[in-house]
């Protein structure tokens, strides 16, 4: 009896996969959820999930399986995500990784078994540069990308003395050379602060001491919030401008700093108001899902899916390796952003904008400003083999 | 000139802080002898309470008093539940239960208010900066935080020196068996105690709320901070708790502030700049290690 039950549980158990057909490709998605940041993973989630659920399950007319996981803004549990990925559950396409240390942990081996990397969020200059891979793609950004922009705009607008300002971990050190990199004026003063510092007063003090034409910030998530509050508080806002790329002015960190962030200008690769096609129908399908305005995490999340798509279509849902990355170099796709192509490292080359933040009646939000790098090649690209 | 004026400030106002938040940690550590990691937990709660009435209703003041209400509240309720079985238990114990209650707490405030970062708006009447001196302009609102800080200290000084319930809390720290003989309901004292604590990590918590982001895991910065202060006053001592305070608001904002441009003079920009950063981040604990070395008890450790 007993036999007869265990056995009928196991046919059970095995009927939905007699039923399929063709089996969905899987797309591992590895990405932070929890922690104070685990609102970008979720972000990067939704947007691809709104691409998979437009069309019904597939990608590019083929079906599809996204399994996802938290990796805690842990580079050792993304490992091990990604390992259990490529070896249990057989996937060949990832994506996901929020955080620059995480994917530098995750990426260069992964991409090495097999399997094909493409970045939602992270992008940083090792994998740009003497680190790229024919199975490493960027969709995002290079990480300095955003920085690069907001140092020519500040060039552009004049403003002779800039005091920069990041915390003292290596993504601060990177974005603060990458506005270097395109400022042409004078550096007022360059502190590094403690990661997760809370109370900015001293620094805040010290810049209304020094008196530079503008400030030049990295400080992602709530060190973000904390240092627009305070600097708002100070009365500095009215006197001596911010500057920053994306990562400080997305809606939901608008949401948590009210009118401090007001007029700020941003460097981002997209804005919700972009006036092509594709964006359009996304940031109203978002909406209408979610019931919230989509920041860059959400349209990087729904490219990456739609170029997969794209790819899934050219090679009719093959998993073979070599045929999946060519199709996806091609990169076939309508872009949220517009233009876009990847270079020879595989990273985009994309037009880059400078935008603004806004209050609308239903909230806080940018508009675009102006288009300030058009088809911007990453610094890195020149030092990779490919 | 005016600048060191304004750091001094911007130090004080950290001291004011880090003295709500260790006034009541070196309480529970010297009366009750009971480590609680979970004193951050009450600073993130009274935030988050106070945000939420802030928003609801408008009034900063009823904020305030929610707050320090609900901290106080939850501080009474963790003491019966779960600290009251811990008093007889060793330190390490009590340092394994209540990190357990910090990572409950944290996922608690995530399920009840979600993983986005409150918003908190400084009271309108506050939210300016004032001229103190020709050309020093300061935020009004830290201020008021000094203000409200000095005047807890007071009305603790108050309690304790003057009022038969703070006697009886001295007592109690010097000799519990003692006082418990003598008629005193000491659990009701232990109770007391620690929901006072923990209404003045509520009261710390909802005055920064406007300055700082209002988020799951905000009481963690704060309890390191917290735990170098009331090391560096001398544990179970409310003196040593103002004097460490504010040893350690001047010493982390005045480092901060001043390191660089002294190394300036000293090293080139570059090698000047992360130097000063990391020495900027070590600087208190620097000063907790001198400190020990000279005075292994504290500054102002308390007797018995």
């Amino acid at each position: 009896m007993k036999k007869l039950v265990i056995g009928l549980c196991a046919l059970g158990l095995t009927l939905p996969t007699l039923c399929f057909s063709a089996d969905p490709v899987k797309i591992g998605m590895i990405t932070t959820l929890s922690t104070k940041a685990g609102y970008l993973g979720e972000e990067i989630r939704d947007g691809f999930k709104l691409a998979i659920d437009q069309e019904g399950g597939k990608l590019g007319g083929i079906g599809v399986e996204l399994l996802v996981e938290d990796d805690d803004a842990k580079p050792e549990k993304g490992k091990q995500i990604a390992e259990r990925f490529a070896q249990k559950d057989g996937v060949k396409i990832m994506t996901g990784i929020v955080f620059s240390n995480v994917a530098m942990a995750v990426v260069p081996k992964i991409i090495k078994e097999n399997v094909l990397y493409l970045s939602a969020n992270a992008g940083p200059s090792d994998l740009a540069g003497s680190g790229c891979d024919p199975n490493y793609f960027s969709v995002s950004y290079q990480n300095d990308n955003l920085d690069e922009v907001v140092g020519q705009y500040v060039t552009e607008v004049g403003h002779k003395n800039v005091y920069l300002l990041a915390p003292n971990y290596p993504a601060g050190k990177d974005h603060l050379a990458g506005f270097k990199r395109f400022y042409k004026g004078n550096i007022a003063g360059e502190v590094y602060t403690k990661l997760d510092q809370a109370d900015y007063a001293a620094e805040i003090a010290t810049i209304r001491d020094a008196g530079p034409e503008a400030v030049f910030f990295f400080l992602p998530g709530g060190m973000g919030i904390n240092f627009l509050k305070q600097y708002a508080q100070a009365g500095l806002n009215k006197t001596i401008p911010l500057y920053g790329p994306a990562f400080s002015f997305d809606e939901r960190i608008l949401g948590a700093v009210g009118d401090a962030a007001l007029g700020v200008k941003n460097g981002s690769q997209w804005t919700h108001d972009l006036d092509n096609p594709a964006n359009r129908q996304f940031v109203a399908a978002y909406r209408k899902a979610y019931n919230r305005t989509p920041t860059l995490y959400a349209a990087q999340g729904y490219d990456t899916a739609r170029l997969i798509g794209s790819a899934l279509k050219a090679t009719g849902g093959t998993t073979d390796l070599a045929a999946l990355r060519t199709a996806v170099k091609k990169a076939d796709f309508a872009s949220v952003r517009g233009n876009f192509s990847f270079g020879n490292n595989q990273h985009p080359i994309q037009d880059i904008y400078i935008r603004e933040v806004i209050q609308t009646e239903t909230g806080f939000t940018n508009r675009t400003v102006k288009k300030v790098f058009t088809n911007h090649v990453d610094t890195y690209a020149k030092e990779c083999k490919m | 000139m005016l600048l060191v004026i304004e750091q001094f400030l911007n130090g004080l106002q950290l001291g004011i802080t880090l003295f709500l938040m260790s006034a009541g940690l070196t309480l529970v550590f010297g009366i009750m002898q009971v480590i609680n990691l979970a004193h951050g937990s009450f600073y993130m709660i009274g935030a988050y309470v106070g945000a939420t009435v802030a928003a609801l209703t408008g009034s900063f003041l009823l904020a305030m008093l929610a707050a320090v209400a609900a901290a106080a509240a939850v501080g009474c309720i963790v003491e019966i539940l779960v600290l009251r079985h811990l008093y007889a238990r060793q330190h390490l114990d009590q340092v394994l239960a209540t990190f357990g209650l910090i990572m409950f707490f944290n996922e608690l405030i995530r399920i009840i208010w979600g993983r986005q970062p409150l918003f908190m708006n400084v009271p309108g009447a506050l939210a300016k900066s004032i001229q103190l001196l020709p050309g020093l302009h300061y935020p009004t609102y830290r201020l008021a935080v000094i203000g409200s800080g000095l005047l807890v200290a007071l009305f603790l000084w108050l309690m304790f020196a003057k009022t038969k319930i703070g006697m009886q809390i001295r007592a109690g720290s010097s000799n519990r068996e003692m006082v418990g003989a003598l008629g005193v309901n000491i659990n009701l004292l232990y109770t007391l105690v620690f929901g006072l604590g923990a209404a003045l990590a509520g009261l710390a918590g909802v005055m920064a709320g406007p300055i700082l982001s209002v988020e799951p895991g905000m009481g963690e910065s704060i309890l390191i901070l917290t735990f170098v202060v009331i090391v560096i006053g001398g544990i179970g001592s409310i003196r040593g708790a103002v004097a460490g305070a504010l040893l350690v608001g001047m010493v982390d904002t005045l480092g901060r502030a001043f390191l660089p441009s002294i190394l300036r003079t000293i090293l080139a920009a570059a090698t000047a700049d992360s130097v000063a950063a990391s020495l900027s981040s070590m600087a208190i604990y620097i000063l907790m290690a001198a400190i020990l070395v000279w005075k292994p008890r504290g500054l102002f450790p308390a007797h018995g």
